[in-house]
């Protein structure tokens, strides 16, 4: 069943993932008191991307809590507070500061559980947005959610679709492990239908099959879902194209992915982290390991070139990957 | 965990047998390291321990502290159970850790120990967010980062420092200045004359105590307690001490001489903290030898505790990663379990 099919079996409202982003951290707020949110300018202000808006009003500035511009000093104490029983989500804003706090990320955050023999949980919720588009050049467009699936120790999630990004970041906030929501900053506006229900939540590790296909499997992640799901649209009638959204990077739904490899023989991973080493690498060779005989053709790969992201719009345009690279893809193989 | 203050005979008794006990138990652990029985490394607090213990007797048993990667007098003054802290240093499935951590990371949450920590400036922000949670939670707590002094430079300390202070919460830094930062003298790491002069950056109180004076180290530390619970913010204290083995153990020691070693001994923390027990008649030197034996049968204990467990299995390797297992990591353990790992590290 597709995940649109699903989401019509539930009562549902049309938002922003913008908003849908807001009304999950709204609900989990008003949820768990232990719950709260904490990163640069997510108090009054708003939240530099607009996503914390008004919970500052509603929730006060103990549970929306303005902090200094000290990257590994708030994740470092999101990480302790988690240790010793409270549930922090933090804003790190654009996701190349998460350099900035690294070391509290991969020494502390992703270790401290393994390192103690599993006796200590840290429930740490880490926002961040991600991805060219908007002229912000390298150090604002960063597509790094490889460098986090990567790591062990950390989970990592990333929505598509609004009803994902509210059930993602849900389902983050009442994990009991550190989850990394990376936000592409290009789809806050896109709309969708939104499950209303409180509980609604998108299980870590479950992809959904957005459009199904037979000739061909697109697995698109983030801003590449819509735009793939456009260019599905486009060729029907002359290839059949399925689309999955992984949704969770870390855990990933291999299985999801490799049954549709099977039907469709034919495969494109579009995600915009940068081409080596990372994301798409992974996400094929999962699919070989468990489909290879399936195989029709190479799989195809779409992201940015291993260049940083540039500021000048032609020289962005060359190199974000989009739906025009997708269908390119397809056609390669098809 | 056992409550302890300097305030009372009992107490002072007690905060010496932890001393001994960390004495003895580091004795052992540098022993044991040589003959290649504790793998990895180890850091030694021996020259150390009123740091740790002054510190720790004025703490209550269920405040937090953050340690270092030289953390064994930090576990054992607030109070770990040296059997379970030896079998960790040898690797043993029954340590703090089951084994995964080592010398480096023992923690033990639940008695307020959120690990040793093998990353100099960690501690701090870590010890902010404790915090931060107590306050968020307005439990009467405070939460304390031991750092050493090469720590004071590093970056995320600042912000620790800082954060904790703008938010007043009820943290405290307490830097032991054991005068060398790994190999490099103190003086070559920093620019002010002491490293409790940082604390003004923050508008907060910066005291040094000497280090070597139990004493005087949990006089600064139950003021700072005060200070935090009050709600009126963090305070740093700067112990000035001094390590008598290297940095690690293996060290060569070519950037000090035998003669500076040899005047921090006959400042002997241990020694001139009896003397004053003696002095006083709270002791004679026949209950310090009971006291000494008690200590070193203990230790001796925790040795062959940590010599007769089991090591771990295999396939423990593969859990305590997340609060719910992953297939990417679950897909190892099952191989294990089929073929004994004869393939593990191959794709299918």
């Amino acid at each position: 069943m597709t995940a649109q099919a699903e989401l019509e079996r539930e009562e549902t409202e049309t938002m922003t993932v913008r908003e849908a982003i807001r009304e999950a951290l709204r609900e989990e707020l008003a949820r768990d008191e232990d719950v709260y949110i904490m990163g640069e300018d997510v108090g009054a202000f708003g939240g530099v991307l607009e996503v914390t808006g008004d919970l500052y009003e509603e929730f006060g500035e103990e549970r929306v809590r303005d902090t200094p511009i000290a990257e590994a000093g708030y994740v470092g104490a999101a990480t302790g507070a988690a240790a010793t029983g409270t549930r922090p989500v933090i804003e790190l804003m654009f996701s190349d500061f998460i350099g900035v706090s690294m070391e509290q990320i991969m020494n502390q955050m992703a270790k401290m559980r393994y390192m103690f023999g599993g006796k200590t949980e840290i429930p740490v919720t880490v926002r961040a947005t991600e991805g060219g588009g908007m002229g912000a050049a390298s150090q604002h467009s960063g597509t790094v959610h490889a460098w986090i699936s990567h790591f062990p120790g950390l989970k990592a999630v990333a929505p598509g679709t609004a009803a994902a990004a509210k059930g993602l970041t849900k389902a983050a906030i009442r994990s009991n492990d550190p989850v990394f929501v990376f936000e592409n900053k290009m789809i806050y506006e896109q709309q969708g239908d939104v499950p209303t229900d409180e509980d609604y939540i998108v299980p870590i590790g479950e992809a959904a099959v957005e459009r199904e296909g037979e000739d061909v499997t697109v697995v698109a992640t983030q801003r590449l879902v819509g735009e793939s799901l456009d260019v599905a649209d486009r060729l029907a009638g002359d290839v059949s194209v399925e689309v999955i959204d992984p949704r969770s990077l870390y855990p990933l739904d291999t299985e999801t992915i490799a049954e549709s490899l099977r039907k469709t023989g034919r495969m494109v991973v579009a995600d915009e982290t940068p081409l080596s080493y990372g994301t798409h690498a992974e996400i094929i060779t999962r699919a070989q390991e468990e489909a290879f005989f399936s195989l029709d053709a190479p799989i195809q790969r779409v992201g940015t070139p291993d260049t940083h992201m540039p500021f000048s719009t032609p020289l962005e345009q060359e190199v974000l990957p989009d739906g025009e690279g997708v269908e390119n893809a397809i056609r390669r193989i098809t | 965990m056992e409550d302890y203050t300097l305030d009372t005979e009992d107490g002072r008794l007690e905060a010496l047998r932890r001393m001994l006990t960390i004495r003895e138990f580091d004795t052992k652990a540098g022993e044991y390291f040589a003959d290649g029985e504790i793998p990895g490394f180890v850091h030694l607090y021996i020259g150390e321990e009123a740091v740790g213990v002054g510190t720790c007797a004025a703490l209550e048993p269920d405040d937090y502290i953050t340690s270092t990667h030289r953390g064994h007098g930090h576990c054992i003054a607030k109070g770990l159970d040296t059997k379970l802290m030896m079998a960790e240093l040898f690797g043993k499935r029954s340590g703090y850790c089951n084994g995964k951590g080592g010398s480096m990371h023992i923690a033990d949450v639940d008695a307020g120990m959120l690990g040793a920590n093998g990353i100099v400036g960690a501690g701090p922000p870590l010890a902010t967010g404790a915090a931060l949670s107590i306050d968020y939670q307005d439990r009467d707590q405070v939460a304390l980062a031991f750092l050493g002094d090469g720590a004071v430079a590093q970056g995320q300390v600042h912000e620790a420092v800082n954060m904790a202070s703008t938010w007043d919460l009820p943290a405290i830094f307490l830097v032991e200045n054991n005068k060398y930062g790994e190999a490099t003298p103190v003086e070559k790491q920093h620019n002010v004359k002491q490293l409790s002069d940082t604390a003004q950056a923050y508008d907060i109180p910066g005291v040094t105590v000497d280090g070597m004076d139990v004493t005087a180290v949990t006089e600064a530390v139950e003021e700072a307690r005060k200070r935090a619970r009050a709600g009126d913010g963090p305070t740093m204290i700067e112990a000035e001490t001094y390590r008598y083995n290297g940095h690690y153990e293996g060290d060569e020691q070519n950037y000090r001489d035998e003669e500076e070693v040899a005047q921090w001994k006959e400042r002997d923390a241990i020694e001139s903290f009896k003397e004053r027990l003696l002095d006083r008649g709270e002791l004679t030197e026949a209950e310090f030898g009971e006291l000494q034996a008690e200590v070193e049968d203990e230790i001796a204990d925790a040795v062959e505790y940590a010599q007769n467990s089991d090591l771990p299995e295999p396939e423990e390797a593969y859990e305590d990663m997340f609060s719910e297992s992953v297939p990417e990591v679950e897909q190892f353990a099952s191989r294990l379990r089929t073929d004994g790992g004869s393939s593990r590290g191959d794709s299918q």
